[in-house]
C-alpha cells in the first residue's frame, strides 16, 4: 500500500523530468510572444567614472532599433535607482557615475536579439576615470576613494553589526590554557547557474497589466518589490502577475532584482510590446551577485587538554558597490553567527562590519543559506589549528567537543536554539565508511617514503529554514511560507505552494508530503508553484527553507483537510466521529477495519454527499510561521593525495554522511548532496572572482571561472543518520545546501593535513597547484 | 553574445579559397574548425568582414604516409584521435589531440587551425616544433614548405600571407627505437594549459639520444622550442642526471608570464617538472613501453 | 564598428538560403550568415529543447548531433550546417518511445533543473553511437565539456551507464 501511495519515504522518479529529457522544458528564454522587442545592455568597461556623454546616435540610426535607454530617461520616471533587499539603493542605470566594471550604463531595445547587440555595439561612452578601491580594507580606512557620493555618510562604512558577550569572551581568552588564531580569507565567487538570468516583461495597456516571466527564486516576492518600486507609474500587486517558469538552477543568484529586470518592465510599459532581456554568460559573471568575499580572523580559546571554551570571531564584508545581498533583514551578515558549530562554546562574540568598494554588489548566497559556508568553514577550519597546535587527532578533538545528543535543544553562545542533533553518531559512520584509522596508517607510511596524502574532516552544522517570523523578514515582509490544497470530486489533488524549484524536485516531493497525509497516490497530486496569479504568498526557494517552511505548511494545510474529511467519513460510516481513525491510510471505524471509507470517496462525498450544515468542498490553506530554525548536520571526510612536481591535489575519495532529519525522497536527497559537495568542491579547488587595482574583472567568463567538469569531481560516497527535527510537522529540516556548507572545509582540512607535518597550518581557498607548490618548495619536499 | 554581420563564401577548392581571400583585399579570414574564431568573433573581439568557408573542400582532411605522415589541414582533431596511423605509430599526437579543450570541440576543431591561430597556449605547436614537423601553404603564387621552425613569428601571426592557406601538415617518419609524449598542467580539463612538454627522441643501440626535439606550451609569445634541452640531451644516456639537466635547460629557455594560470615562477617548475616526465615517457615508449 | 556596413566585398552574401534535415525533417530558411546554430534552431525554428550557457564553448548546454557529431552550436554558423543533419533532443523520442537515454536520466536521475540535460544527452547518445560500453572515466571524459551545476555528475554518469545497458541488451535481443 504505501509503496503505492509513494508517501514520506519513497524514492518516487520525479515527475518534471517527463518535461526535461524532452526539451519540453519551458524556460524563460524559450517564452515568445508576438511582437516581442529584446533589449541588450551596454556596461561600463570601467571601475569608477564619471560619465561625461552618451552618444546613442549611432545605435538609433540602426534599421530595427526601437529604442535607447539612459539613466536620465529614467530619472522623470524615478526609476534610475531601485531599494535593495538590504535596505540599501542600486542604480538601475547611472545618470553621472558608474561604480564598478560591467555595470549597466544604457539599454537598447530592438526588434531582434541580434540588431539589440549592434545597438549595444554602436554606443559610445565618453568616461573621465576616477580613482578606483578594490580591497574592502584599504576602502574602510581614513582618506579612502569615497564610493557612494550618494550617501549622506562620507566613508565606506556600511554597517557593523555584532553578537554575543564581548566582556565574557574577551575574559575568557585572557583566562584561557591555549589560544588559536587564524586568519582567512574566504573569495569571492559566484553560483553561474547553467541558466543565466532574463525576463519577458509584457504590459498590456489595455488592462493596466503586467506579466512577467522572470529567473526568481521568489515571485511573489518580486511582485510586491515591483508594486512599491513601481506603483507611481500605475503598475498595482493586483495587475501584476509573476511567472517563475522552470528555471536553470538559482543557488541564491536568481534572488536579487537587477537593473536588467527592472529596464525590460520599464521598456515594456513605454513601449506598450513584451520585451525580453536574456543576459550573456560574461554579464551574469560580471555583474551579477556574488557571493561570499569575507575578510575573517578568528580566534579560540581552550583547554590543554582540549576542552573548546571560547571563540572571538571579526570579519570585514566586501559588498561591492550597493549592499544588495539577500539576508533577512534583521541580519546584515545572515546567519554567520552559526560560526560556533557544532561545539558547546561557553562565550562567543562575533563581529563584521560591511564596506564598499568598486566591484560589483552583492553579497548573497552560493547555495549556501546566509552566510553559513563562511561560518562552517571557519570553525571546521580553527578546530583543524587547534588539533594542530595540541597534537590532537581531529577526529578525536571533535569527538571530545561535540555538543552531546542528551543536550538538543541547545541554545549556542550567540543565541541560537539548536533543533536536534547527534553529531558523533555522524561522524562515527563518516569514518568507519571511509576507513578512518587504515587511511592513518597509510599516511604515516607515504609520509616516510616523502609522498604527500592527507584526510580532512567536516563536522558542520548547518541553520535553515527561515523563519520565524518574529526575527526573519525580508523587506518586512514576514519569512512564512503557504500551501493550498484542493482535492476534487475524484479524488486527484492540486497543490499550489508559494516556494519555486529550480531544479529540487518539488512537483514531487511535495506531492509525497500530501500523499503521505491523505493516501492518495503521489500519481494522483498535480504541485504547482511560481505563478502568483494561482499559487498562495510565500517568501520563495532559497537558504533551504522549502521543505523546512513550504513543506510544513503542505503537512498542516493536509492535515486541515483531514480533519474535515474526517466529519465526513463519519458521515458516511454513520459512526460517531470520535470513534473514526486514520490509520492504514484510510479512515477506519475505531476496532472495525472493515468499516472504512478511503480519502477518494470522501472527497467524492465532499461535493455530493457532505453532513447538513457542513461547508461543501474539499480545500485548505495553511500559512506556516515556523517556531524555529532547523538545523540540519553532516560529518564529510575527504582523503586527498598531492602532485610533488605540479602541486595538484587529487581528490581520491570523499565520504559524506548527512542528517537532515526525515527524509522525504531518498533518491532527491542524495542528487541534491551530490550537487551540493560538487558545489564545495568548485571554491575549495578552482573557483574564485579577483580584481586588479584598477578593477577589471581577472576571467569573467567560463575559461578562467573554472566550474568543476566531470572529471575533477570524484565519485562522492554519501551515507546518513536520521536525527528527526521535533518542532517540524514531519521532521524534516532541509538539504539542499548542508553540502556546499560542509565540503570545502574536509577539502582544505585534507591539504592542510598532507601537508601538516611540515609545519603548515593554513593555506586560503581556492587552494591551486601554485599555492600548494610554493609550499612544497618553502619546505624543501618538492620534485 | 552576437557576432557582427559578416560576408560569407563558401570555397569549392583551395584555388577558389584563395581567390576569395584575395578579392577581399585583406577584409577575408579563414573558417575552418572555428572553435577559435567563433568565440572571438561572438565577442566582437574579431570582426572580419568577410569569411571564406574552407570546410567544403574536399582532400584537405585526410591522413596518410607517403614517407612521412601527411595530415590534411581540415582533419578534426577528433579524427587525428582515432586514426590508426596515429595511434599505432604517433603516440605524442594522441597525447596532444586529446588534451585540447574538450571532446565536443575536438569534433569540429582542425589540427590546422590550432597551428594557422598561432596562440601559444595551443598544444600542437609545441608538438610540431618537437617533431620537426613542416606546414604545406597555398597561396596565389603557389605552393611553399614551411619548416615549422620558421612558421610562427608572433601571438596569433605566422608566416602565412592574408591569401595564403595552410593545406597540410608533414611529419617526418620516426626512426627506428623513437617516442614521445606531450604532458600539459591544465587547471581542469578543457582548460588551455598552465604549462605543456612534447618531447620526441629516438635512441640508438646503446640506449644513447640520437635526434631529439622538445616543444613547450605557453612560454613565450609563440610555442617555443627547447634547443639548449635537446643539445643536453642529444648523444647522452637518459640518465637521472641528464634529464634533470635538460629540464632545468628547457625551464631556462622558457619565458612564460604570471596570470591566471599562476605565477611565471610556478610555470618554469612546472615545465621543468613536466619536460622531466614526458621525456621519461619518451624514452619508455622508445624501448616499447606506453 | 559592426553596424557601419562592412565593406563589401561583392563575393560573398550576408543572407543565404540553407537547407538542413532537422530530426529527419527538411528545412529551407532564410539566414544571415553570422546566425549562429543554437540561435538558427530557437529563434528561427522555435525549437527550443536546445540551450545557451555560456559565451565561450565550455558549456555544452547547446550540444548538437551536426552530422552525426556532437558539437557545441553555439559556436557553429547555421549556415555550415547547410546540406546537412542536425539531432536536437527533440528528435530523440521516437513513435512515442523514449531513447534509452532519456529512460536513462529519468530512472537514475540524471538531471535536477534540467537546463543541461538535452545537450548532456546528445553527447551521450554520440558516445554511445561509438562506445558500446563505456567505462565510468570513459563516460566522465566524453561529457567533460558539458558542465552540470546541479547534479554532481556521479548520476549523470550512472544514467549513461544505465542507457549503454539497455542499448546494449535490446541489440543482443535483436541479433
Amino acid at each position: 500500500m504505501a509503496v503505492e501511495i509513494g508517501g514520506i519515504g519513497h524514492s518516487v522518479k520525479r515527475k518534471e523530468d517527463a518535461r526535461f529529457i524532452r526539451g519540453k522544458g519551458k524556460y524563460v528564454d524559450d517564452v515568445k510572444l508576438p511582437g516581442m522587442l529584446y533589449l541588450d545592455i551596454a556596461r561600463s568597461p570601467l571601475a569608477h567614472a564619471r560619465i561625461k556623454n552618451i552618444d546613442t546616435s549611432k545605435a538609433l540610426k540602426i534599421p530595427g532599433v526601437v529604442a535607447v535607454i539612459t539613466g536620465k530617461d529614467l530619472v522623470p520616471l524615478n526609476l534610475h535607482w531601485m531599494p535593495t533587499l538590504m535596505s540599501d539603493k542600486q542604480m538601475v542605470l547611472p545618470t553621472d557615475t558608474v561604480l564598478y566594471q560591467a555595470q549597466e550604463v544604457a539599454a537598447v531595445v530592438a526588434t531582434e536579439r541580434y540588431i539589440a547587440a549592434d545597438g549595444v555595439d554602436a554606443i559610445e561612452v565618453d568616461y573621465e576615470p576616477l580613482p578606483v578601491v578594490v580591497d574592502p580594507i584599504k576602502a574602510l580606512q581614513p582618506g579612502a576613494t569615497l564610493v557612494r557620493e550618494d550617501r549622506e555618510q562620507k566613508d565606506n562604512h556600511i554597517w557593523h553589526w555584532e553578537v554575543g558577550d564581548k566582556a565574557g569572551t574577551d575574559k575568557a581568552f585572557k583566562d584561557a590554557e591555549v589560544v588559536v588564531k587564524q586568519d582567512l580569507y574566504i573569495p569571492r565567487i559566484h553560483v553561474s547557474s547553467i541558466e543565466t538570468c532574463g525576463i519577458v516583461a509584457s504590459f498590456d495597456k489595455v488592462e493596466g497589466k503586467l506579466t512577467v516571466w522572470m529567473t526568481t527564486q521568489a515571485p511573489h516576492a518580486i511582485r510586491t518589490v515591483i508594486a512599491l518600486v513601481a506603483g507611481h507609474l500605475g503598475l498595482a500587486e493586483h495587475k501584476i502577475r509573476v511567472i517563475s517558469p522552470d528555471i536553470g538552477g538559482g543557488f541564491g543568484g536568481k534572488v536579487p532584482v537587477y537593473p536588467g529586470y527592472v529596464l525590460a518592465i520599464g521598456a515594456s510599459v513605454l513601449t506598450g510590446a513584451p520585451v525580453k532581456w536574456i543576459e550573456d554568460r560574461a554579464e551574469n559573471i560580471q555583474a551579477d551577485s556574488f557571493a561570499r568575499d569575507y575578510h575573517i580572523s578568528a580566534e579560540l580559546a581552550a583547554k590543554k587538554d582540549g576542552t573548546m571554551q571560547a571563540l572571538r570571531v571579526k570579519t570585514i564584508a566586501d559588498h561591492g558597490a550597493f549592499d544588495a545581498a539577500a539576508n533577512p533583514s534583521k541580519y546584515p551578515a545572515g546567519l554567520f553567527h552559526i560560526i560556533t558549530g557544532s561545539y558547546p562554546f561557553e562565550k562567543s562574540f562575533v563581529e563584521v562590519d560591511g564596506a564598499y568598494t568598486n566591484k560589483p554588489p552583492g553579497g548573497i548566497a552560493y547555495r549556501c543559506s546566509f552566510r553559513v559556508t563562511e561560518a562552517a568553514f571557519t570553525i571546521e577550519r580553527l578546530v583543524d589549528v587547534l588539533a594542530l597546535e595540541l597534537k590532537r587527532d581531529p577526529a578525536e578533538l571533535r569527538m571530545q567537543n561535540f555538543i552531546p545528543p542528551t543536550a538538543f535543544p541547545y541554545t549556542s553562545a550567540l543565541g541560537w536554539e539548536y533543533d536536534s542533533g547527534d553529531y558523533g553518531r555522524a561522524l562515527r559512520l563518516a569514518m568507519d565508511k571511509i576507513g578512518y584509522a587504515e587511511l592513518r596508517k597509510e599516511q604515516a607510511a607515504k609520509r616516510a617514503k616523502g609522498e604527500l596524502m592527507g584526510i580532512g574532516i567536516s563536522s558542520f552544522t548547518e541553520i535553515v529554514g527561515a523563519g520565524p517570523s518574529k526575527n526573519f523578514d525580508i523587506l518586512g515582509i514576514k519569512m512564512f511560507d503557504s500551501a493550498e490544497i484542493r482535492v476534487h470530486p475524484t479524488g486527484k489533488v492540486m497543490v499550489r505552494i508559494g516556494v519555486k524549484s529550480q531544479g529540487q524536485g518539488h512537483e514531487t516531493t511535495f506531492g509525497q508530503i500530501v500523499a503521505e497525509e491523505l493516501g492518495i497516490p503521489v500519481a494522483d497530486i498535480a504541485v504547482e508553484e511560481g505563478d502568483t496569479d494561482t499559487a498562495p504568498y510565500g517568501l520563495g526557494t532559497y537558504a533551504s527553507r522549502s521543505t523546512p517552511v513550504a513543506g510544513g505548511a503542505t503537512a498542516i494545510a493536509a492535515r486541515k483537510i483531514r480533519e474535515k474529511a474526517k466529519l465526513i467519513a463519519a458521515h458516511l460510516l454513520e459512526a460517531n466521529p470520535d470513534d473514526v481513525e486514520w490509520k492504514d491510510y484510510k479512515f477506519q471505524v475505531k476496532g472495525v477495519p472493515a468499516k472504512s471509507k478511503t480519502m477518494q470517496e470522501v472527497a467524492f462525498a465532499a461535493y455530493t454527499n457532505h453532513p447538513q450544515g457542513m461547508e461543501a468542498g474539499l480545500e485548505a490553506v495553511d500559512y506556516y510561521d515556523p517556531p524555529n530554525l532547523t538545523f540540519p548536520f553532516g560529518s564529510y571526510i575527504c582523503v586527498v593525495d598531492i602532485d610533488r612536481g605540479t602541486g595538484e591535489v587529487k581528490i581520491r575519495r570523499f565520504v559524506a554522511v548527512d542528517d537532515c532529519g526525515t527524509i522525504i525522497n531518498p533518491m532527491i536527497v542524495e542528487g541534491q548532496i551530490h550537487g551540493g559537495l560538487t558545489m564545495g568542491l568548485a571554491p575549495a579547488l578552482y573557483e574564485q572572482i579577483t580584481y586588479d587595482e584598477q578593477g577589471n574583472i581577472q576571467g569573467g567568463t567560463f575559461m578562467d571561472y573554472l566550474l568543476p567538469t566531470a572529471m575533477e569531481t570524484p565519485n562522492w560516497e554519501t551515507a546518513k543518520t536520521t536525527t528527526p527535527s521535533p518542532h517540524h510537522p514531519i521532521g524534516a529540516k532541509g538539504v539542499g545546501e548542508s553540502a556546499t556548507v560542509g565540503a570545502p572545509a574536509a577539502i582544505a582540512n585534507a591539504v592542510v593535513d598532507a601537508l601538516a607535518h611540515l609545519g603548515v597550518r593554513h593555506i586560503d581557498i581556492p587552494i591551486t597547484p601554485w599555492k600548494v607548490q610554493k609550499i612544497l618548495k618553502e619546505k624543501g619536499v618538492a620534485e | 553574445m552576437i557576432p557582427a554581420s559578416f560576408e560569407y563564401a563558401v570555397a569549392r577548392d583551395v584555388a577558389h579559397a584563395i581567390e576569395l581571400l584575395t578579392s577581399s583585399g585583406g577584409e577575408g579570414k579563414v573558417l575552418a574548425g572555428g572553435q577559435s574564431l567563433i568565440p572571438l568573433m561572438k565577442f566582437r573581439l574579431a570582426q572580419p568582414a568577410f569569411l571564406v568557408d574552407i570546410n567544403r573542400i574536399s582532400g584537405l582532411a585526410q591522413i596518410r604516409e607517403n614517407g612521412d605522415l601527411r595530415i590534411g589541414a581540415l582533419v578534426r582533431e577528433a579524427d587525428l584521435d582515432m586514426n590508426p596511423i596515429v595511434r599505432e605509430r604517433y603516440q605524442i599526437l594522441v597525447d596532444t589531440t586529446r588534451v585540447i579543450a574538450d571532446p565536443l570541440v575536438r569534433n569540429m576543431a582542425t589540427v590546422g587551425g590550432n597551428l594557422a591561430h598561432a596562440d601559444p597556449a595551443n598544444d600542437h605547436p609545441a608538438t610540431m616544433l618537437a617533431l620537426r614537423a613542416s606546414v604545406v601553404a597555398r597561396g596565389p603564387t603557389g605552393e611553399r614548405l614551411i619548416p615549422i621552425d620558421e612558421f610562427f613569428v608572433d601571438t596569433f601571426t605566422t608566416v602565412l600571407g592574408p591569401n595564403e592557406i595552410l593545406t597540410e601538415i608533414r611529419i617526418p617518419k620516426p626512426p627506428a627505437r623513437s617516442g614521445g609524449a606531450y604532458l600539459k598542467l591544465e587547471r581542469k580539463v578543457g582548460d588551455f594549459a598552465i604549462a605543456g612538454v612534447a618531447v620526441m627522441l629516438a635512441l640508438d643501440e646503446k640506449g644513447k639520444v640520437g635526434a631529439v626535439g622538445i616543444g613547450v606550451t605557453n612560454a613565450g609569445p609563440t610555442a617555443i622550442r627547447a634547443r639548449k634541452a635537446e643539445e643536453i640531451l642529444r648523444g647522452q644516456a637518459t640518465d637521472d642526471k641528464t634529464i634533470a639537466a635538460a629540464a632545468a635547460a628547457a625551464a631556462g629557455e622558457s619565458k612564460p608570464w604570471s596570470d591566471l594560470r599562476g605565477p611565471a615562477e610556478y610555470k618554469l617548475d612546472v615545465i621543468r617538472v613536466l619536460t622531466q616526465r614526458a621525456i621519461r615517457k619518451a624514452v619508455a615508449r622508445a624501448t616499447g613501453g606506453k | 564598428m559592426a553596424v557601419e556596413t562592412a565593406p563589401t566585398t561583392s563575393k560573398g552574401q550576408r543572407t543565404l538560403k540553407i537547407h538542413v534535415t532537422i530530426n529527419g525533417a527538411p528545412h529551407d530558411v532564410d539566414v544571415e550568415a553570422r546566425t549562429l546554430l543554437v540561435h538558427f534552431l530557437r529563434e528561427n525554428l522555435g525549437m527550443t529543447g536546445t540551450h545557451i550557457g555560456c559565451d565561450t564553448t565550455n558549456c555544452g548546454a547547446c550540444t548538437v548531433l551536426l552530422n552525426g557529431r556532437a558539437v557545441k552550436s553555439c559556436t557553429v554558423f547555421a549556415v555550415q550546417a547547410d546540406q546537412g543533419t542536425v539531432a536536437t533532443v527533440e528528435g530523440l523520442e521516437k513513435d512515442g518511445k523514449l531513447h534509452p537515454i532519456q529512460e536513462g536520466f529519468h530512472q537514475e536521475h540524471g538531471l535536477q533543473c534540467g537546463f543541461c540535460t538535452p545537450g548532456m544527452m546528445m553527447t551521450a547518445v554520440a558516445l554511445l553511437e561509438k562506445n558500446k560500453q563505456p567505462t565510468e572515466l570513459e563516460i566522465r571524459e566524453a561529457i567533460s565539456g558539458n558542465l552540470c551545476r546541479c547534479t554532481g555528475y556521479v548520476n549523470i554518469v550512472k544514467s549513461i551507464d544505465h542507457a549503454a545497458r539497455v542499448m546494449r541488451e535490446t541489440a543482443e535481443g535483436k541479433a
